[in-house]
């Protein structure tokens, strides 16, 4: 597969430099974004974009997204904004989207003549359900749209706040992704009751956590016989456990939470 | 390996139930004191705690447990709602935050984004939540209503209730009954055509509302009168397209009789009633629906064609008294108009009507209670002013003392003008104007043309207004007879409305910023602490870890009291 460097050297340096700065900026090389973002950037680009710039990208005149040299936009941070403000007069609707779909779409966007549509696979929301309320027994730990566990994060609009290599890399490695303020708290109180949960919020004196019933439990910890924050996940990589292509089922499910209408 | 997950799923969901509010532990809030699981405390809204720990005798010791302070500036008018330990707050705009009750320390916080630019009279206020089940209710300020998961603050579901643009907003903290969410709108200075409606709990689907004003072929219609021919004045043909009658405090509720009540706003606009002709229904009123199918049981109305802004947006104290030697279910109500009332609650007869303030718009009630009016010539005051002899501020009454008490604004006047006024979607919707008047020492039959009233809503820390324009009281009445008790006077006026306890105390604050609490059957001031800020809401009493704690908010602060450990 050839990979052509989508920017020119000076945008590329100038890129670099804001990258210290920023995260929108865009990558140094497209295979740096990952493919679960890629597939569903391509999936969005189809429903939002083709009917204006066509599948190759070439359908507005004087216009190749396919090319990776944008007019207005050098930056990813930059080519978001021109998503979501589109160019009203000039015929390109502002589009309203999330994090997980501008962060897809930008990297669709970068990997467009590099990789053939065709070859993608995106994984299927409706059996990625399947998985998260079967197999993959999510739900003991997470919850969506009223069912399931309070043990975990509410996953319900998981798939506005996310994006899908994020969401990718969590199930392969959730030790690795673990966002320190989810740290699993071990305590016992000096009556001698032990309590697990994941940690919501500490101070000096005190720590807030829900506890593996889904109940809100806060201490003081001068009252506590024990205090462990643990820095291993209490959720198991799914990796070898779920197939690759299960994997992006459960990523195009999550993908599609888009939180209560 | 698959199969070891899948098992663990049982087992945890097994394990995970809840504790469960309940619609029946809403309907016996009362004998869970621990908790404060509505806006008045319990359906009858008394504002009343069987909670006893603290008492006229220990509370000189009563020292500060925690204060949380809100990131956003403005008044903060919401009760808290405290569920097992769990204390549920909302700040500006429509945030909810969970709060350790014991601690203040916050479990998590939940953002709505208001997606217009809401249009509220005064400022981005709420009042408060609804709970039951594992679900909390707020409306917005975009005049929406959401349901939010009380473990994890996440967003359950969302209903658009009526349009932003159009002036509608929510402020009023839900009240939730058996399967329903019921709220109403505000937005009285913007026209609105006010209503109430209930929404399933579980998935937000409308399933019935009531118009506080009454369509063509409805009853009540008829009091919206057609304009008179070659009328000089501006008279509206369809004023009743934007007649007001604005919801912003949380009725209260009847197991009896299934019915809800609700206090309903001004007449739109406030103060022009030319453009409007008759009696305006069901303004300035209160409505008795049937909490089934929101049919209106009965309505009486304290301010026909008001011209004042004398809302009746007061919460509705539902208690049985001894009235004139027999027992009644009566509807006890201090209104903004200046006059306390009792109704019978179940037929909505007028039972009593007697001013508690000073009050010059009316002179008496006739035989089937309505006001004999007396609207002052122009460029004179009008008692009480146009915030009212009360306001929206909490009533109490204590089944210990049966006493009612309520916070009062005493020798408040203003000098009313009347502008014609053509309603414009989302423009304010006033027609005319107010002016203090403050009488002159010399000759109280003339105002000191250029002296400070009584500021409308926020008070800087000087007060330059003085007693002079105006002063503020907690008043204990006998609820049958609208006798006065005893009264606490202030300097400023205030809008803290009252809780009392099963020790007989007390407690409120004011503009002046102290949380004052006073002994229920006398009045005494106990205790005072200064808080350093205006006070909007009223104070709540709850337990959590075994300690009684008062909680109330000041400028920008949650301050929580309890006993030393
Ligand atoms: C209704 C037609 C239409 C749709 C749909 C549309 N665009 Fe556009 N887009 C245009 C037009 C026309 C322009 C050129 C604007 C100009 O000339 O300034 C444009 C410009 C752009 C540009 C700037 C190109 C450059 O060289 O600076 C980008 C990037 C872009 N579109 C991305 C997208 C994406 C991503 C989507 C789907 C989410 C999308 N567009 C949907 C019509 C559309
Ligand atoms: C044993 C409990 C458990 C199980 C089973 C579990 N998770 Fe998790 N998950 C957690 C916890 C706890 C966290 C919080 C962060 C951490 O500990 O890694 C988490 C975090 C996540 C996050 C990140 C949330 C965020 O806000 O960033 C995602 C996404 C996720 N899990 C998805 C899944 C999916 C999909 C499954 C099923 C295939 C699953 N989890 C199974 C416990 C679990």
């Amino acid at each position: 597969m050839r990979i052509t460097k989508p920017i020119q050297s000076t945008a590329g340096l100038f890129a670099l430099a804001l990258s210290a700065f920023a995260q929108t900026t865009m990558q140094e090389h497209p295979e740096a974004y990952p493919r679960a973002d890629i597939e569903y950037g391509a999936r969005l680009y189809s429903e939002h974009c083709d009917r204006c710039h066509g599948a190759n990208g070439a359908g507005v005149a004087g216009i190749n997204l396919a090319s990776g040299k944008f007019r207005s936009a050098t930056t990813d941070g930059q080519l978001r904004m021109v998503i979501t403000n589109g160019f009203p007069t000039a015929g390109m609707p502002p589009f309203r989207l999330d994090i997980a779909d501008l962060t897809g779409l930008v990297a669709w966007l970068r990997n467009m003549n590099a990789i053939d549509r065709g070859s993608l696979k995106p994984g299927d929301p409706a059996r990625g359900r399947v998985l998260f309320e079967g197999k993959g027994a999510c739900e003991s730990c997470h919850r969506v749209n009223a069912h399931g566990s309070r043990k975990g994060p509410d996953l319900s609009d998981i798939g506005t706040l996310r994006s899908a290599g994020y969401l990718e890399r969590i199930l392969v490695d959730p030790n690795g992704q673990l966002l320190p303020i989810n740290r699993p708290v071990h305590l016992v109180t000096r009556a001698g009751k032990a309590y697990d949960g994941r940690r919501l919020n500490e101070d000096t004196y005190t720590v807030q956590m829900m506890d593996t019933d889904g109940h809100l439990q806060s201490f003081v910890k001068a009252d506590l016989r024990e205090f462990k924050v643990s820095t291993k996940s209490a959720m198991t990589s799914y990796k070898g456990e779920l197939k690759p292509d299960e994997l992006a089922d459960l990523v195009a499910y999550m993908l599609s939470l888009k939180g209560a209408q | 390996m698959f199969f070891g997950r899948v098992a663990v799923v049982s087992l945890l969901l097994a394990g995970s139930v809840a504790a469960q509010v309940t619609s029946q532990s809403l309907l016996e809030a009362a004998k869970e004191p621990r908790n404060w699981l509505t806006y008045g405390g319990d359906y009858s809204s008394h504002r009343y705690s069987a909670l006893a720990k603290i008492t006229p005798a220990n509370v000189k010791s009563l020292s500060l447990s925690w204060v949380y302070q809100s990131p956003v500036a403005g008044s903060w008018e919401a009760t808290p709602l405290v569920v097992d330990g769990v204390m549920y707050i909302t700040q500006r705009p429509n945030d909810i935050v969970a709060l350790d009750a014991a601690t203040g320390r916050v479990f998590w916080s939940y953002r709505y984004n208001n997606l217009e630019d809401p249009r509220v009279c005064c400022g981005a206020n709420n009042r408060g939540l609804g709970v039951l089940g594992d679900k909390l209710f707020m409306g917005t300020l975009d005049a929406s209503l959401v349901a939010v998961d009380r473990h994890n603050g996440h967003q359950l579901w969302k209903t658009r209730v009526a349009e932003a643009r159009a002036g509608y907003s929510i402020t009023v903290a839900p009240l939730v009954v058996k399967d329903k969410v019921i709220v109403g709108v505000g937005g009285g200075e913007f026209g609105v055509r006010g209503f109430i409606a209930a929404y399933s709990v579980d998935t937000g689907k409308e399933l019935w509302r009531f118009y506080t004003v009454p369509g063509p072929g409805e009853a009540g219609h008829e009091t919206w009168l057609p304009c008179p021919p070659n009328s000089k004045d501006y008279c509206d043909p369809e004023a009743w397209k934007h007649g007001g009658g604005s919801i912003w405090v949380t009725g209260s509720y009847d197991p009896e009789t299934n019915l809800n009540y609700w206090g309903t706003g001004n007449a739109g606009p406030d103060y022009n009633p030319a453009q409007r002709p008759g009696d305006n229904l069901y303004t300035a009123s209160v409505v008795a629906l049937d909490t089934d199918t929101g049919k209106l049981r009965w309505h009486y109305q304290f301010t026909p064609g008001d011209r004042y802004d004398y809302d009746s947006v007061q919460v509705p104290v539902l208690a049985d008294i001894t009235f004139q030697g027999k027992p009644v279910k009566a509807m006890l109500w201090a209104n903004r108009n200046g006059n306390y009332y009792v109704l019978d609650r179940a037929t909505g007869k007028f039972l009593l009507g007697k001013p508690f303030v000073k009050v010059n718009w009316m002179s008496g009630f006739d035989a089937n209670g309505r006001p004999i009016q007396t609207p002052q010539p122009v460029g004179q005051p009008t008692y009480p002013g146009m915030q009212g002899g009360t306001n929206w501020y909490s009533p109490s009454f204590s089944p210990r003392t049966g006493l009612m008490y309520f916070p009062i604004w005493e020798e408040q006047a203003i000098v009313f003008s009347r502008i014609p006024v053509t309603y414009k979607e989302g423009s304010g919707f006033g027609g005319g104007g107010f002016q203090p008047y403050v009488p002159s020492a010399d000759d109280p039959k003339k105002g000191i043309p250029n002296a400070s009233g009584v500021p409308n809503l926020r008070r800087g820390p000087i007060n330059d207004w003085t007693d002079a324009a105006g002063h503020g009281a907690m008043l204990a009445i006998d609820p049958a007879t609208g006798e006065a008790k005893w009264k606490f006077r202030m300097t400023d006026v205030t809008d803290v409305g009252a809780v009392t306890t099963a020790s007989d105390l007390l407690f409120t604050g004011g503009r002046e910023g102290y949380l004052q609490v006073l002994n229920a059957r006398t009045g005494e001031l106990l205790l005072k602490r200064n808080l350093g800020a205006q006070m909007l809401n009223s104070p709540i009493v709850y337990e959590a870890g075994g300690r009684q704690y008062v909680a109330v908010m000041a400028g920008l602060g949650l301050f929580v009291f309890g006993l030393p450990e």
